[in-house]
């Protein structure tokens, strides 16, 4: 018995204090609270949330009533009366579109065969390429067909081009306002806290700001409007303008995370390689591509994905900016589900949130997979 | 004054005088830039905080930059806020400062903990039990929502049979969660767009009558902030050296002692980091304050956006809610940079 209780093999004889019961339970209680709260706000709505895509709700006399109507709430916002807002509304598609749908999926097709010839093949690897596959290619007919083919974009492709172009250009601002900061020049410090404030600014206060800042009649940049000539010039009737307007104010707040991640990255290359590079006559783009880049890549990739997770999200600067309008033009996904909400649609709305999920989920994964993986390859 | 020295006009402002430096051409090439963006940034702010001290005449009659040139500033905005409905601008004030320091308290409070248990303690969860939680929750859903079962029956049903398998049949399955399954898990979860299960989370406050209330707010936004606590925390934890935890609890002290008098103030600049990240979270969130508050607990950006009113929007009182609303995040930005800059640098760096 001795023996035992010396290499802790055997439970100690149990001990009635609650201080040594705590203590041996420890670990678990520590854990308990968080994994109680993720489950209470995360699990248990996720499943009851997936019963409320099914449902559609009605007010009856004395309160509500349930119908369980199945997997309807789903196809109304694919193919049936709701298409138009989700999907949006596909211009007639012509031989030219037809021809560059064919060379994107012939180009995914290709890329899933060279896949399967390689030696990584796995099952799923493949699965998980003809995932991302099939939803590149439903993306692609998406924005051929209402973008191009002169349709009319509906809150799912706004979402995209919002994530997309926003996440595309807050990135290439923050690299290229990170490389200047990492250059030697005085005043540094001082620039690098006036860059990091937007982020840190509310949301629904940038988006009044930049009702603001974009009112041509009596804002801020009205002289320049009539230096230019411009007449009339009213960005929020304009489908166009006004989500450039939302990518403006999304840019202005989401560039600083870009930029403090990025500016870290760059300060940490090694400055022998570039030094060594220099005398063996590199030029500047030249040092970027071969030592700059490999080396920020990694933590480029990553910044990306986390700014992806959150874009998916974008609710309070439509809704404040422009209230979604003209029509559906700025409407997010978010927005579209609380619109629902709001008319009391909770099937609909559950199932436009679920629909989120999924977009979000698969783009964020085919991302991590496919980019931030070889990013990290590529370090090493 | 020799020769390799003297150099032409051009070579002066397009060459570098050594490699480290830079030449002036591009010195100034990079100032303009970098003003340029500082404007980019200043512009807007600077524009709320002076259209917060225009009259509304001020603002109508296009737009005038410079107080006291321009026109003249006037404090009406202010006194209307703070004078007029003083009531109704301290109150999602008071609001918004209870739920952001309630939620990112016990946000941080609880995310560390698991944390720091997560870094230092192996758990071995049965995925055959995990299997059976998840099934059991499911199968509550369907008798309560179908089968018109009553929920504290079902629920109640549900964890008997629950702690039954936990006592027999669990024993048996083999495969487990590590803990970087359960890490994952808990980080993962702020992938999940709120908009999903914000429906869920109205339905329950409505159930136990807490919509509205501060406690249905800072139980939501702890939430969803803990995720982002676990996964800042750990590498935090991750970064002390083992032995200092090992001789405390050789000299006998218990894993909760010595994680709150010798662990947490080891990460202390850590923690303020998350800390501060989280509270700026939390002040700024909107969503779900548009769900699940109304009128009682409303926070100021839900009183920012409510401002949209039927006369169009006030801009002159509107900035000034603004400028009370931004003040604080920006103070604490400019003063505590370095801090808030590093738990963003944390999360991003590591992936």
């Amino acid at each position: 018995m001795a023996v035992a209780v010396a290499t802790g093999a055997i439970p100690a004889p149990r001990d009635t204090s609650l201080g040594t019961w705590l203590d041996r339970h420890a670990g678990r209680i520590m854990v308990l609270p968080a994994v109680l709260v993720v489950l209470a706000f995360a699990v248990f709505p996720l499943i009851l949330s997936a019963y409320l895509t099914m449902i559609r709700f009605a007010l009856a006399p004395g309160g509500f009533k349930l119908t369980f109507v199945g997997f309807t709430n789903f196809s109304r916002l694919l193919f049936g009366q709701q298409q138009y807002h989700f999907l949006g509304t596909f211009g007639p598609m012509t031989v030219p579109l037809w021809s560059v749908f064919a060379a994107i999926v012939f180009g995914l097709a290709a890329w899933i065969v060279r896949f399967v010839r390689s030696e990584e093949l796995s099952v799923g690897g493949l699965i998980g390429r003809l995932i991302t596959a099939s939803l590149s290619a439903g993306g692609a007919l998406l924005v051929l067909a209402t973008v191009f083919a002169g349709g009319l974009p509906g809150t799912l492709m706004t979402t995209l081009i919002y994530v997309s172009v926003g996440v595309a250009v807050q990135f290439l601002l923050g690299l290229g306002l990170a490389l200047l900061c990492a250059m030697p020049i005085k005043g540094r410090n001082w620039f690098r806290v006036i860059f990091f404030l937007p982020l840190m600014v509310t949301p629904v206060g940038i988006a009044y700001t930049f009702r603001m800042m974009a009112d041509l009649e009596k804002g801020p940049l009205a002289p320049i409007r009539f230096a230019l000539g411009l007449g009339e010039f009213a960005w929020a009737t304009d489908p166009w303008l006004a989500r450039m307007v939302v990518l403006i104010g999304d840019t202005w707040q989401w560039t600083p995370f870009m930029f403090i991640v990025l500016l870290a990255a760059v300060e940490s290359r090694s400055y022998e390689q570039i030094e060594a590079a220099r005398i063996d006559g590199a030029n500047p783009f030249q040092i970027f591509r071969h030592v700059t880049w490999p080396a920020i890549a990694p933590v480029a990739a990553t910044v990306v994905l986390i700014r992806l997770i959150e874009a998916f999200k974008i609710i309070d600067l439509p809704n404040v900016l422009t209230g979604g309008g003209p029509g559906l033009a700025t409407e997010s996904l978010t927005l579209h589900a609380f619109i629902a909400w709001r008319t009391q649609d909770l099937g609909g709305s559950a199932s436009i949130g679920y629909m989120l999920l999924f977009v979000s989920t698969i783009v964020c994964v085919s991302f991590f997979n496919f980019a931030v993986r070889r990013a990290r390859r590529y370090q090493v | 004054m020799s020769a390799a020295t003297e150099r032409t006009w051009a070579e002066r402002a397009f060459q570098p005088k050594d490699p480290a430096s830079l030449a002036p051409a591009a010195k100034v090439a990079i100032y303009t830039v970098l003003i340029f963006w500082t404007a980019v940034v200043l512009l807007p702010l600077y524009w709320v905080l002076i259209t917060s001290f225009k009259l509304p005449i001020d603002v109508n009659s296009g737009p005038v930059y410079l107080p006291f040139i321009d026109f003249s500033p006037s404090l009406d905005a202010w006194r209307y806020l703070f004078v007029d409905v003083a009531r109704d601008t301290f109150r999602p004030y008071l609001n918004s400062v209870i739920i952001a320091f309630s939620a990112t308290i016990l946000a941080v409070l609880i995310g560390s903990l698991a944390a720091y248990a997560l870094v230092r303690i192996n758990f071995r969860v049965k995925v055959a039990a995990v299997a059976a939680f998840l099934g059991l929750l499911a199968l509550t859903v369907v008798a309560v929502a179908y089968l018109q079962v009553n929920w504290r029956i079902a629920t109640a049903v549900a964890v008997g049979l629950f702690v039954v398998f936990l006592s027999t049949g669990a024993r048996r399955f083999k495969r487990s969660f590590a803990n970087s399954d359960i890490e994952f898990w808990i980080i993962s979860n702020r992938i999940m767009p709120p908009v999903v299960a914000v429906l869920p989370i109205y339905i329950m406050f409505q159930q136990v009558r807490l919509l509205d209330t501060h406690v249905a707010l800072i139980a939501t936004y702890t939430a969803v902030n803990l995720p982002i606590v676990v996964w800042l925390m750990r590498d935090f934890f991750a970064g002390i050296p083992i032995e200092i935890e090992e001789s405390a609890q050789v000299d006998g002290a218990s894993k909760f002692r010595t994680f709150f008098s010798i662990v947490l103030p080891l990460v202390r600049s850590g923690l303020a980091a998350t800390f501060l990240l989280v509270l700026i979270l939390c002040w700024n969130e909107y969503l779900l304050a548009l769900f699940l508050s109304n009128a009682k607990a409303q926070t100021l950006p839900i009183l920012v956006s409510a401002q949209n009113g039927t006369r169009g929007p006030q801009w002159w009182y509107m900035s000034a809610i603004i400028v009370i609303m931004i003040a604080p995040v920006i103070a604490i930005a400019i003063a505590l940079q370095k801090h808030i800059a590093r738990g963003i640098l944390v999360g991003a760096v590591k992936g």
